[in-house]
Formats: structure tokens, C-alpha cells, sequence
């Protein structure tokens, strides 16, 4: 296997090949308004949807009377858990093998839980049917924390399972708990700290929605849906409503962001079906902002109690953690792997500890289910949060200073492939140089001046380093899979006489360029100009089988097939080569777009050349035409490193804190389009000091949902965002086609940290070791007022 | 996000406005910036039956500020025209300092300063600033005109006085017999975000010694908060440490927060203690320059 350098001769980058910063194709049609999303679907005959949910958090529901909903002028169809039942649709499975309500039957278990719905000729008319629908709530006692939901007397959420007398969702442990025991006796310290990873959501500016068409004469069911994954819809439908797979046709058109909201079948699609199957009409069902916010998959939510076993020179000895995750109402996880809790226990891959046991703890809350990756493969955001907090605290707890402790600490590069303390198998990176980097760009020890000369006139001057590799590109077919289906992707290729050419994946773009990127993947292997290919995703009716794009997977897998793909079809087009060049296919050699003959390099024929021979001139026994396809099953996940530090400033009267400077230091391996890799470094750090500064769902006592717009919910603006340095270290992936691996998350998994841990390090000395994200001004205040850990926990404080 | 149905009228006079308005008989509502309005019909928290847009009423979009510190803000005269308004730093420092910081860009060239005084959001930010400089609105109904201070004009959360067929057609601050100062000072989560708590503070002095202060709360309270034991703490003194910190004392007083997610009661006392702290020290060292 040959890998490319970052930068190639200029012919490729002319071409739009890998390492061209090129233009985003879509971005043509996105920037003119002339994308085309969900809402844009517009069906001869389309009836609209509305949904009525639940005001409260739990309670029993003693009736609906849908009566007045039905008596509105232009209503069609008014549908409820009764009518549901009868269905057998009013509960659907989760991807974690639970069970969720369609439409509530028995009780609603959080605020915003789906319990009615109005199909109507109108939107308005819908809304005003929906506020006629009238429901009586016995309103049942609430929870909205782990600890509430383990207290003795807790009400029991999930009633309607068999045999469930908690609240307890699931235990899982890993690692090595005996092992990890011994270390902790024979540490000089032992550091320990408690956090909250508070719920967040990943608010994709497009909400989710879809129209659902039923043709009752073909028997064809059309549905267009704001789906990450279209294929892995059509299997649900498939083996789970039982219709027949050639005949239900997903089509995700384009997608105003993902960010994994878009990855879980939500009630609205499944209602939006059934409706169209009775009224044998279009149907179409946008979901409003709020609705998004509170009642689709979320993020994060997960408590930690973590501790690490210390020699006093600095080296870790073991490290053991603890997790209560709040899952919601319903176990809706929406994650490909066979573990409980995700991919927590990638924790402390990039550091070399010999034993590790992770003990993880879910539980039922009457809050939103379907947890989603928000931008990270799952749960590594918290893992990667929860590592560097816990290092920064260790580092603290020895007095060694942390950029230190990080270095003597980290896997050296000669190392590889490590096996992590908790089992993974990590193959390549340069830690300490990318550390380095960042060290050097930000004046480290420069910034250690600065901040004590600050400190004599108080001001409190911080920074915070975090540092991470993380495991990308879900998944190797052993241990991941969705419904029993396989974790690969596909990629179909086909050139067309005039060397043009068509791209087709399984993966789904929705906002990641794939359009761009993988034109340019094309352009490499083959030499055709990236601007020659048009790359199509989305239409199961068209694109090859593949599950998605979400976990930073596209690269990694899809991209792969993409490569391997081209590959096939360069192997046949020497063969043609090689016919017209009148030599064997032996001596024939290639050069980018071109092969020719091994003894006389003048003589050569170009790729477009080859494609036109494909369809007019082929060689006897040679099948006709060019195009290839490629299922890629990747033997590991790729391990990208990032290094991300924050400079801060803390005013210390009203505990505000402002940004100094962010520097990221990221190692994906080979890039394919830089540009796009620094622009989804930028995104993912904004989204970083959205999580650390501004942004969480929280709850009131009542189990009011706080965060249900965007006034509470606070995405940042242009304003505030602070200016991004990038740097970047080439680590090739040893097992990835053309060596790239998956980017799209690492900032917003590395980032946050770096922000909290600068704030923290401001407040050094202040008697505190942790405050819970966001870092809201009012709780940086409070604990340096109250020299005391500030938690985030809900129920919010109110005294309203 | 689908409103309820509503009727829908672009009068050409004000007199129209008003007889719309009249005929609506409390179930009409204004529209001109649309930047509160809006998103609360799209929230249905907000159903009236008709619409009467003031968008195309001619006479209402003047702003008049005058070098003695008297300003006329005419309905229709956006948060940006304000904002780029280069005389009202001298002539009115407090509305200066609170333009730029009104919402975010984009609401600020739709939104008007009289329709925010309107809505009377207790999170809001101009009811603060105009009310701490003195200023009035002036409405208009089928028996005429009539000017009321701010103070009096908001009554409580999202309430004001104007009788349901009267439009405030108008803001305006009372010239100053002296020098004025002032500023504004606002803790936000974000940039749009409501206030988690803000301050206005008007003074005019007489050489070191303050002739007439106002001081206003926003997002502590209710409604906007008249701060009024604080400003008359500083009539007749200098800005002193002392006098400084007994006014921020008395503002911090007045303050009725409560806690919420933007931060705890305790939290938003302390910052309008600190706030007027920080507006009144910084008129301290303007006037030291000045005087330099």
C-alpha cells in the first residue's frame, strides 16, 4: 500500500485532487437558495401533520377526547395512542433495544412526548385541531436526575415493562477492576473529581421532518425524511413493519445539518407514514424548533465520579471511573456499538496506564429520550471531557506542571499499535509533537509569565490544554452493528464514454462536502478533474446499501469504498490501456490520469481515452463499459489526535470570563481537502465554547424543559465566537486507503475541556476543583465566592 | 411555528390606525419592528384578532437630537438608526451606550425603540435607559395627544397604560440644564440574549456635583425597575468612592431578581451593584479627563 504525501505534484491539485483546498460544489446551489431540503418537497394533494404534545412530564393520561379536533373544517385525520394500539404501532423498538411510544397510551413520561396528531389540509388548520384536542393529565410525582431516579421511593418510570421495578436502565462495567484495585493500593496519591456533562442538543438549524407517500395502486411507499441514514430506515421498515424492501423508497434530500439529531427514527416519521397509508394522500410533517428541542435526541447528560491512582513522580497507575447517565424517558440511544455506554471507555487511549475499570450506571428520568452522538462518535465527547478534567486535576494534586504531565504520560510514538486500558487498539499518532506544537504556538511558557505578572495586579489570567485521540469510523464488523446489519460502506462508480463520471455512496452528507471531497478522492486515484465527477447520496432507490454518515464515519469507511472503487475501475482501464497501446497489460504504467508504456513514456494513453475505448473500442473478451463498486468493511477504527488550548481571561468581581486566544492542533491523518477539514475543526470548536460557555438543556423541578428555543438555548452568534489558530501534524492512518482519518468531531470532543480547563486554571488556588459546564458567569462567581465545587445538576434553582 | 388566524391592515393616516384600533377594541395589536410581536404569534402565546401595521404612517420615523440633550424618537426610527445616530453619545451617553447592545444586528434594523417601551419586556433595555434619562411617551387617540413618563408608562411584565385605541407615536427626553453622563452596562449570556441583569444610569452635573440622576434595572425585576433611593443618594454630592458605593448599595437594594437559569438572585444583586460601580467610577475618570 502506497500513501500520499499532504501535498502533491500541482497537476493534482489542478485537477482538484487530495490536498486541494477546492471550492464546496453545494455550496453553489446552498448559498443561492437553491438547496433543496425537506420542507421544499411539495406532492400533488399533500396533507400536513401537527403534533400534540404533552405539557407535562409525567403523568397518567385519563382521556383524550379528539372530538372538536375531528368537527374543524379541512381536518382529515386526527390519530391517538388508542388508534395506534390498534395498529400495533403505538410502540416502536430503539436501537438500544428498548421500546418507545409512538403515540402515548398509558402515561406521558416527558414534557413533549408525542400524544396526539392532526392531519390536516393546512398547517394552521392542523395547529388550531391540535389546541381543540382535549386531554386530562393525572399528574404523577417527577424525575429529573440519576438521583431522584435511585432514591427508594422513586415512582417507577417504565411501568409498562415487564418485570422493570426501577429506574435502573442498565449496568455495564469494563476493564480491569481487581487490577485497577491493586493500583489504587499502591499509589503515593490518589486524585479524584465529581462532574456533570450537562444534556445538550445538537440543534441542526433544518428541524426534522419528512413527507410520506403511499401509492395504494403500486403498492410503493415513498418517503422523504430528513435521515443521517437512509438505508438503515429502509431495513427498519423493512424487517420491522414487515413491508417489502423494494418497495419502500427513503430519499434524503439535503440536510440542513445532522450533527446526529438526524441518525434516530423519530415518532413523527412513523406517523407521518401511517397517516399517509389511511388517507392515501401525501403527508408531510415539519417539526417546529421547539418541538426539535424538546422532544429529539439529545446529547451528553452523564455524571462522573472519577479517580486516578498517581506515583509521585507523575506516572499513572490506574484509573477508575463511575457513570450515571440520564437517558430519559426511553432508551433510545442511537449508537452501532455492543457496549451499554457507548464508547466511554475509549477514555485515556492517548495515555499509557496499565489498568483501568469503567463501571457505568443508566437510568430512566421523565426527560426527552434518544440519545444522540451530537458530533462525536458515541459518548466519546464525555470521555475525552471527563480524561483531560481528570488529568488536569492529577497534574494539579502532584504539582507537576500539566503540560508536563501530559507528555510523561502519553503513548510514545515508537509504541504503536497500544492497547488501551480498556481494550481498544490504537495504531498510530506523535502526541508529544502535536503537544508540542500547540505549546509552541501559544508561547506557553510566555503565557506562565504573563499570567503571574497579571496576578499581582489581580487579574486572573488562565489556560487549559486538551489533549485526545479518539476512535473514528464505526466500525469494524466485529463488534459493530445496527439491527444485526454490519457497520461497512459502498461506494458505486460508474465512467462514462467521455470520461465523465457518476459517483454513488451509502453515506449521506449534510454539511460534511462529500459532493467536493469525494469527487477529489476520485480525482486522485483516476486523474478525471474532480469538477468531471457529480457525486449523488441519499436515494435508496440509487445509491448503494450503506449506514450513514455520522461518528466522523464517512472518511474513514465510505471514503475508503470510494478509493476502492476507483481502484477497480483503474485496474480495468489498464486493461484497455494496454489494448490500445498494443503492449501487455505487464508493461503498461500509470501516472496520474495516464498510463503508457513502461519502455517508451511517450507513448501513452490518457484515462478518458481508456473510458471512451470502454464503450466503442474493447478488446475481445473484455465486458464492456466502466464502473465498479466497493463494500469497505474497516479492519479498526481510525485514531485521529488533537491538541486544543485555551488562553482566558477571568473578570473576578462577576466571574465573566472572555477568550484570549484558541489554538488547535489536529492530526487526521491525510487530507483530502484542507479547507473542509478546517472548517469542520472551527465548527466543532465553536460548538466546544458553546457547550463550555453558553449552551445545556436543563430542567425545573417540574421537569419543565429549559432550553426549548433558541432564547434559552443558546447557539453563539459571529459575535462572540472567538478566532481560531490551526496547525496540523501528518500522522498517515497504516490501515485507510489513501491514510486519512475521521475529523469531523475532534474539535467539538477535544474542545471543551480546553475552555473549562482554562477557566480553572485562572481560578487556581481558589479553593475549587470543578464547576459543572456551561461556565455560566454565575457560577464562576460562585465558586470563587464560596471557594466550593459548583455542580450543574437539575433541577435548575428557582425561586420564581 | 403557525400563528392563529388574524386579520391583517396597513392604514395610510394615523387616524385610520387609530380607528382600527378603536374597532379592534383591545383585540388589535400594533406591528411596526415585528421583533417581539412576531415570534410571540408564532409562539401563539400572543392571538389577536387583527393586525394594524404603522409601517407605511407618514411622520412617524424623525429622530431629533438636540446638543442640550433633548431627543424625539418617532415610532418607526429602528434600534440601528440610533445606534448610528454619532450626536447622541454627547447628547444622551446612556442611549448611546445602550444602542449597540439592543438584541443582536439583525433585530436591531426592524426593531424600534417606542415598540420595545410598548412591550415592556422586564428583560427589555431601552424602558431602562429612557426611564434613568427622564423620558416620556407620547400617545395618540381619538381624543389627542398625551405624554407620560416611562416610569409611570410600564405598569408591570409586558403591560403598559396606552388604552387599547391609542398609538405611541413617539419617545422623548427632556433637554438637560447641565452637563450630562452617563452609561449603560448589560450582562448577557450571548449576544441577543435577554439580560440577565442591566443597568442605566443618567446624570447631569453641575461642575463635580450631580443635578438630576436616574438609575434603571433591567432583568431584575418585574417590570423595569425605577431605582430611584439610589439616583437621589448622589443629587447635590460629588462622585466620590463613598458616594459612588452607597448608590450601588441602594441600587443593588432595589434589585427584586430572582434566581433562574441565567443566574442566581444573589448573582444579578451583585451585578448591578457592580455595574453602577463601574458606570458611575467610569463618569468619574471622563470627567477627570474632561477636566485634564
Amino acid at each position: 500500500m502506497t500513501l500520499t504525501e499532504p501535498s502533491r505534484a500541482l497537476d493534482e491539485i489542478k485537477i482538484g485532487g487530495m490536498g486541494a483546498s477546492r471550492k464546496r460544489v453545494e455550496d453553489n446551489r446552498f448559498i443561492r437558495g437553491k438547496g433543496h431540503y425537506i420542507d421544499d418537497v411539495v406532492l400533488p394533494g399533500m396533507l400536513h401533520m401537527e403534533i400534540l404534545r404533552s405539557p407535562v412530564a409525567h403523568a397518567r393520561i385519563r382521556s383524550i377526547d379528539t372530538s372538536a379536533a375531528w368537527d374543524v373544517p379541512g381536518v382529515r385525520l386526527v390519530l391517538t395512542g388508542e388508534m395506534m394500539a390498534t395498529r400495533n404501532l403505538a410502540w416502536m423498538p430503539t436501537l438500544s433495544y428498548d421500546t418507545q411510544a409512538v403515540l402515548a397510551t398509558d402515561k406521558v413520561r416527558f414534557q413533549g412526548q408525542e400524544v396526539a396528531c392532526v392531519i390536516a389540509d393546512d398547517p394552521y388548520i392542523a395547529k388550531d385541531a391540535c389546541e381543540a384536542i382535549v386531554v386530562e393529565y393525572e399528574q404523577l410525582p417527577v424525575i429529573v436526575n440519576p438521583t431522584q431516579a435511585l432514591a427508594a421511593d422513586a415512582p417507577i418510570i417504565r411501568d409498562d415493562k415487564q418485570g422493570q421495578h426501577d429506574n435502573v436502565c442498565f449496568n455495564w462495567e469494563v476493564g480491569d477492576k481487581d487490577g485497577t484495585d491493586r493500583a489504587f493500593a499502591e499509589a503515593d496519591v490518589v486524585s479524584r473529581i465529581r462532574m456533570h456533562y450537562p444534556r445538550s442538543h445538537p440543534s441542526p438549524l433544518e428541524t426534522c421532518g419528512s413527507v410520506a407517500d403511499f401509492d395504494r395502486a403500486t403498492g410503493k411507499l415513498t418517503v422523504y425524511m430528513t435521515t443521517q441514514a437512509p438505508h438503515i430506515v429502509r431495513a427498519a421498515v423493512a424487517l420491522i413493519a414487515e413491508l417489502p424492501e423494494h418497495l419502500i423508497r427513503i430519499v434524503s434530500p439535503d440536510l440542513g445539518g445532522g450533527f446526529g439529531n438526524k441518525v434516530p427514527v423519530y415518532p413523527g416519521y412513523v406517523m407521518s407514514i401511517l397517516a399517509s397509508i389511511l388517507t392515501e394522500r401525501p403527508v408531510k410533517w415539519i417539526e417546529d424548533r421547539t418541538s426539535n428541542l424538546i422532544s429529539t435526541g439529545f446529547g451528553r447528560d452523564v455524571y462522573l465520579t472519577g479517580e486516578m491512582a498517581l506515583r509521585q513522580d507523575g506516572k499513572i497507575l490506574g484509573v477508575r471511573m463511575h457513570t450515571d447517565s440520564d437517558h430519559g424517558a426511553f432508551f433510545g440511544d442511537a449508537q452501532p456499538s455492543k457496549f451499554k455506554i457507548g464508547l466511554l471507555h475509549s477514555a485515556f487511549s492517548c495515555y499509557d496506564i496499565p489498568t483501568a475499570h469503567l463501571t457505568a450506571r443508566g437510568v430512566y428520568t421523565n426527560k426527552a429520550p434518544g440519545g444522540v452522538a451530537y458530533r462525536c462518535s458515541f459518548r466519546v465527547t464525555e470521555a475525552m471531557f471527563f480524561q483531560e478534567r481528570m488529568v488536569q486535576a492529577a497534574a494539579e494534586d502532584l504539582g507537576i506542571d500539566q503540560a508536563e504531565f501530559r507528555r510523561m504520560n502519553f503513548v510514545r510514538d515508537d509504541d504503536f499499535p497500544h492497547r488501551t486500558p480498556f481494550g481498544f487498539l490504537t495504531d498510530s499518532g506523535q502526541y508529544a509533537k502535536c503537544l508540542q506544537v500547540g505549546l509552541d504556538a501559544i508561547d506557553y511558557e510566555g503565557f506562565r509569565r504573563e499570567q503571574a505578572e497579571a496576578a499581582k495586579n489581580g487579574r486572573l489570567l488562565g489556560i487549559g490544554i486538551s489533549c485526545m485521540t479518539e476512535p473514528l469510523g464505526a466500525g469494524n464488523s466485529r463488534e459493530y452493528d445496527i439491527l444485526g446489519i454490519k457497520m461497512f460502506d459502498s461506494a458505486e462508480l460508474r465512467v462514462h464514454m467521455t470520461g465523465k463520471a457518476i459517483l454513488r455512496t451509502g453515506a449521506k452528507t449534510q454539511g460534511q462536502g462529500h459532493e467536493t471531497t469525494w469527487a477529489q478522492i476520485v480525482a486522485h486515484e483516476l486523474g478525471l478533474p474532480a469538477d468531471d465527477i457529480v457525486v449523488e447520496e441519499g436515494d435508496t432507490d440509487t445509491a448503494p446499501f450503506g449506514m450513514g454518515t455520522y461518528a466522523s464515519r464517512s472518511t474513514p469507511v465510505a471514503g475508503a469504498a470510494v478509493a476502492m472503487a476507483a481502484r477497480k475501475v483503474r485496474a480495468k482501464a489498464r486493461k484497455l490501456a494496454a489494448h490500445l497501446l498494443e503492449v501487455s497489460e505487464e508493461d503498461v504504467e500509470w501516472e496520474l490520469g495516464r498510463f503508457y508504456v513502461r519502455s517508451a513514456p511517450d507513448r501513452g494513453v490518457t484515462i478518458q481515452e481508456c473510458a471512451m475505448a470502454a464503450y466503442s473500442n474493447m478488446p475481445d473478451g473484455l465486458e464492456p463499459g466502466l464502473e465498479a463498486n466497493a463494500y469497505y468493511d474497516p479492519p479498526n477504527l481510525t485514531w485521529p489526535f488533537g491538541c486544543y488550548i485555551v488562553t482566558v481571561e477571568v473578570d473576578p468581581v462577576t466571574g465573566v470570563w472572555d477568550v484570549l486566544r484558541v489554538v488547535a492542533v489536529d492530526d487526521c491523518g491525510v487530507r483530502i481537502n484542507p479547507m473542509i477539514v478546517e472548517g469542520q475543526i472551527m465548527g466543532g470548536l465553536t460548538e466546544a465554547y458553546a457547550m463550555s460557555s453558553m449552551q445545556f438543556i436543563t430542567f425545573d423541578a417540574e421537569g419543565n424543559c429549559i432550553g426549548s428555543n433558541f432564547m434559552d438555548y443558546l447557539l453563539p452568534t459571529a459575535w462572540e465566537t472567538p478566532g481560531y489558530e490551526l496547525h496540523e501534524v501528518v500522522t498517515p492512518c497504516p490501515h485507510h486507503p489513501i491514510g486519512a482519518k475521521g475529523i469531523g468531531e475532534c474539535a467539538t470532543v477535544g474542545g471543551p475541556a480546553a475552555f473549562v480547563n482554562a477557566v480553572m486554571d485562572a481560578l487556581k488556588g481558589h479553593g475549587v476543583r470543578n464547576v459543572d459546564m456551561p461556565l455560566l458567569p454565575d457560577r464562576v462567581h460562585e465558586a470563587l465566592t464560596t471557594r466550593a465545587d459548583v455542580s450543574g445538576a437539575p433541577p435548575i434553582r428557582t425561586d420564581s | 411555528m403557525y400563528p392563529s388566524r388574524f386579520a391583517y391592515e396597513a392604514p395610510r393616516t394615523l387616524d385610520e390606525a387609530i380607528d382600527l384600533l378603536a374597532q379592534g377594541r383591545g383585540e388589535a395589536k400594533v406591528l411596526a419592528g415585528g421583533q417581539s410581536l412576531v415570534p410571540l404569534l408564532k409562539l401563539r402565546f400572543a392571538n389577536p384578532d387583527l393586525l394594524v401595521d404603522i409601517n407605511n404612517l407618514p411622520g412617524l420615523d424623525h429622530l431629533a437630537i438636540a446638543a442640550d440633550g433633548g431627543v424625539r424618537v418617532g415610532a418607526l426610527v429602528r434600534h440601528r438608526d440610533l445606534e448610528r445616530a454619532t450626536a447622541l453619545a454627547s447628547a444622551q451617553p446612556v442611549m448611546a451606550a445602550a444602542a449597540p447592545l439592543i438584541a443582536d444586528p439583525i433585530v436591531r434594523t426592524r426593531g424600534t425603540l417606542v415598540g420595545s417601551l410598548c412591550h415592556a419586556d422586564p428583560q427589555g433595555d431601552w424602558a431602562a435607559a429612557v426611564l434613568a434619562a427622564g423620558g416620556q411617551v407620547v400617545a395618540q387617540g381619538p381624543h389627542g395627544r398625551r405624554s407620560i413618563p416611562v416610569g409611570e408608562f410600564v405598569v408591570g411584565p409586558f403591560q403598559n397604560v396606552l388604552e387599547y385605541d391609542e398609538v405611541a407615536v413617539e419617545a422623548t427626553i427632556p433637554a438637560a440644564r447641565d452637563r450630562v453622563a452617563g452609561g449603560f452596562l448589560k450582562l448577557e449570556r450571548r449576544v441577543g440574549d435577554f439580560a440577565t441583569a442591566g443597568t442605566a444610569v443618567a446624570l447631569e452635573l453641575d461642575g463635580d456635583r450631580v443635578t438630576r440622576a436616574g438609575i434603571a434595572l433591567t432583568g431584575v425585576g418585574s417590570r423595569t425597575l425605577d431605582a430611584r433611593a439610589a439616583a437621589d443618594s448622589l443629587l447635590g454630592r460629588a462622585l466620590t468612592a463613598e458616594t459612588i458605593a452607597r448608590a450601588a448599595e441602594l441600587a443593588a437594594e432595589a434589585a427584586q431578581p430572582n434566581s433562574d437559569h441565567r443566574g442566581s438572585a444573589a448573582y444579578k444583586r451583585h451585578v448591578i451593584h457592580t455595574f453602577v460601580t463601574r458606570i458611575l467610577t467610569r463618569v468619574t475618570t471622563t470627567t477627570t479627563e474632561h477636566a485634564a
